[in-house]
């Protein structure tokens, strides 16, 4: 999607400059204690030390099996759960820092999941829910209904025969529309995407992308965008990241990581997705079996129990994050210069 | 299908499931004909609610007796299936007749290991002994490939992952070598890494058994991996039904054309808009006399809302039901169809 710095060179929040990014995400930890087999506590590492960036204006995909991690971290991002370790830095501010406290960040960012029937308030009308966020934050009744009924129409819902609806008087698509109003109303700068378009018909999850692709333009939003459907998140992102096991495994531009994807779980992932055409379908799947549990995981690279390229050296060693690509990164052996993988010379060598 | 045709192992004739509901009558399936022959694999494809999991309920007359209407004709092996005795319908579900859902949960009972409950089906519908039928129920689980299989005979449902689950109730279909095997939106629930086995599995399991298979799914490009053919319902009919390829690469169907062009696929540039469909599914409990897509079809003419399109052959395997394919305008409304003629029925 075409960037939309036109309209945020006007926007007086932006504090950091188009250069700083709008969240930088360091080093982000979040373990959960679960009860296990004769009541032993032991610990899912549902997200265990991310690093990341999302550049303003940008759409960052997210993608990954179930259960590596992507919910979590979202929900870390927007902090309705506590980090166990790291820090968020929010255009150039630290997040609950003095100079960006909680309730001042929770305005600039915002949700949409994808049960659109549970994130609504079935007792409150559509026109009701997506002024209350407002409402909330201090904003005078009449102007957030006013609010609420010109984000209604803008997404595409006529206020004057939708706004008295309740949810169950709305489609799945309609009241995904609905979510994503409630998630504008405080006019964020960052919206996060937690599969916000899987439960929705293909037919109907088109008009609700083309929806997000108009208000980030008119908006000036980016986009944290999760999914599993990654015909998808190739068509909305502009870079994508790849997660395996509570861990970062590659990120770069959404088109080189398809075509040229350097960890053997991004070759794999990618190569999971069924052919259209019917004349060259999938001969053999690409990985056996379901990715291993996040309590124990494998040690060293965490995708050696299933990568075809495994060695020793593997098993041992977590591979660093190398630089492939101006902006495209991989945590493999195979990809570090010099490294004792036996096709590392294949990587294309960096430093000299 | 070739003219050694083999008698169809399943086939319905003007099929209409009605549910009485509150007082309304919801027509969920409004005249479907299919046949699917020995060792066939038929996708039905379509939004939700237009009729696919209906369809494939009354194939095994899974419907409450008491709030639906089933008419027309339905025969597993030119066996009416309307008039089989309970005994003959019991024999036939899990016997030649098996069926797989979403979700596994529903169709595995958690209070019993995975290998007790291949070895009671095996048991009721072969006869066969304790031993016979564990060491059958292990042959399935080995089908399906999964790994370790003799450890997994012990676990419950629960102790598996949702791909192991998957494979653990397609092994509960199989165990009993059905015929024909119905499934349910298979793998929309799974990860695409998991997805693709499944799908992979259940080709090669179609080729290795020559099982019939009608498989619903509202993901084409799933479609494409398994089926030999596609069949498009709209409101409760198939409004398009064709070989895989060329359903993919001809489309005649207003509706199939616009679903195909709302996929964002790899080849779909960026930052191009997708392709919408206009408005919102029919109502079933209201639909209209002529052909129910024409509130949101470009093409609608004032012939599509007073006439039913009926289903017509474009070619030998192709069959299209709209006025805008074949031809027809409301100046020239009985302008003979383009290339064929009328299928008669
Ligand atoms: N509150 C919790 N308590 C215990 N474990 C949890 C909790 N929330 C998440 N987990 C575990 O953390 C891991 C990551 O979960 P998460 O929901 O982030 O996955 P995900 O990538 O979003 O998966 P999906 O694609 O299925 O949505 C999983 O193993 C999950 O079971
Ligand atoms: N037992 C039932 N009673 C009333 N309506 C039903 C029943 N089962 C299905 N329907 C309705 O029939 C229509 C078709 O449903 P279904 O075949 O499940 O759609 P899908 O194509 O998504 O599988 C829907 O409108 C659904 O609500
Ligand atoms: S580090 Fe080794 S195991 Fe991990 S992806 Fe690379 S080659 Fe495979
Ligand atoms: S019959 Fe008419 S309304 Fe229906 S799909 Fe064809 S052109 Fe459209
Ligand atoms: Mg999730
Ligand atoms: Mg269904």
């Amino acid at each position: 999607m075409p960037s939309s710095s036109d309209s945020r060179a006007a926007d007086p929040r932006d504090l950091g400059g188009p250069i700083q990014p709008l969240l930088k995400v360091r080093g982000l930890v979040k373990h959960f204690s679960v009860r296990g087999g004769a009541g032993k506590r032991r610990v899912v590492r549902a997200v265990d030390g991310i690093d990341f960036e999302v550049r303003k204006g940008e759409t960052l995909g997210v993608v990954g099996e179930s259960g590596c991690g992507k919910s979590t971290t979202a929900r870390l991002l927007m902090q309705l759960i506590k980090l166990d370790a790291g820090e968020l830095i929010f255009d150039a501010a630290t997040v609950g820092g003095q100079q960006l406290p909680l309730r001042e960040f929770r305005r600039q960012v915002q949700m949409v999941f994808q049960d659109s029937y549970s994130s609504l308030n079935p007792r409150m009308t559509i026109e009701q829910s997506v002024a209350f966020g407002p409402r909330v934050h201090g904003v005078g009744r009449r102007e957030s209904m006013a609010r609420a009924r010109s984000l209604l129409d803008r997404v595409g819902l006529d206020p004057q025969r939708f706004g008295g609806r309740y949810p169950h008087e709305l489609s799945g698509g309609q009241r995904q529309r609905v979510n994503i109003a409630r998630a504008l109303a405080l006019e964020p700068r960052l919206v996060i995407l937690d599969e916000a378009v899987s439960a929705l018909d293909k037919s109907v999850e088109a008009q609700v992308l083309n929806l997000l692709d108009d208000l980030k333009r008119s908006m000036a939003l980016t986009y944290v965008f999760i999914s599993h459907d990654l015909h998808v998140v190739r068509y909305v992102s502009d870079r994508i990241l790849v997660m395996y096991l509570g861990e970062v495994i590659e990120i770069g531009p959404a088109e080189a990581l398809f075509e040229r994807s350097a960890h053997p779980y991004t070759v794999a992932l990618l190569g999971s997705m069924p052919s259209l055409d019917p004349d060259q379908r999938t001969e053999a799947p690409p990985l056996v079996g379901d990715p291993p549990s996040p309590i124990d995981p494998p040690s060293g690279c965490r995708f050696h129990t299933r990568c075809p390229y495994a060695e020793p050296l593997c098993a041992e060693q977590k591979p660093p994050f190398a630089e492939l690509d101006e902006g495209h990164r991989a945590a493999c052996w195979m990809v570090v210069p010099g490294s004792q993988h036996s096709q590392a010379a294949k990587a294309q060598c960096v430093d000299a | 299908m070739s003219d050694l045709q083999p008698a169809a192992m399943v086939e319905t004739r003007g099929l209409k499931v009605r549910f009485e509901q509150a007082g309304k009558r919801i027509e969920a399936v409004n005249g479907v004909d299919l046949s699917v022959s020995r060792g066939e694999a038929l996708a039905l494809i379509g939004e939700s609610g237009s009729g696919k999991s209906v369809t494939l309920r009354a194939l095994m007359r899974l419907h409450p007796e008491r709030s639906t209407r089933i008419e027309g004709q339905i025969e597993i092996e030119g066996r009416e299936l309307m008039a089989m005795s309970r005994g003959e319908l019991s024999r036939l579900r899990g016997g030649e007749v098996a069926m797989i859902f979403q979700e596994p949960l529903l169709a595995l009972d958690p209070v019993y290991t995975v290998g007790q409950q291949i070895v009671e089906g095996l048991r009721r519908h072969r006869g066969l002994s304790r031993s016979e039928a564990r060491a059958r129920a292990l042959e399935a689980l080995k089908s399906v490939r999964i790994p370790s299989p003799e450890s997994r005979l012990d676990a419950y449902p629960h102790e598996m992952s949702g791909g192991m689950r998957q494979r653990a109730m397609i092994a509960l279909a199989l165990s009993c070598h059905p015929k024909l095997l119905l499934a349910d939106e298979p793998t929309t629930a799974l990860d695409a890494t998991v997805q693709i086995q499944i799908l992979i599995l259940l080709r090669e399991l179609r080729r290795e058994l020559g099982l019939a298979l009608i498989f619903v799914t509202h993901d084409i490009a799933a479609a494409a991996e398994v089926a030999d053919r596609v069949a498009v319902m709209y409101g409760g009919r198939i409004v398009e039904m064709a070989p895989v390829r060329e359903l993919l690469r001809a489309p005649r169907h207003p509706y199939t054309i616009a679903l195909l062009a709302s996929r964002p696929d790899g080849g779909l540039a960026k930052g191009k808009r997708l392709e919408t469909i206009p408005g919102s599914p029919p109502d079933l409990a209201a639909l209209p006399p002529g052909c129910a897509f024409a509130p949101r079809c470009r093409h609608a003419m004032a012939i599509c809302s007073s006439q039913l399109p009926p289903s017509e052959r474009i070619d030998s395997e192709h069959l299209v039901a709209c006025h805008w394919a074949m031809g027809r305008s409301d100046a020239d409304p009985y302008t003979q169809p383009r290339q064929e003629e009328r299928m008669d029925r």
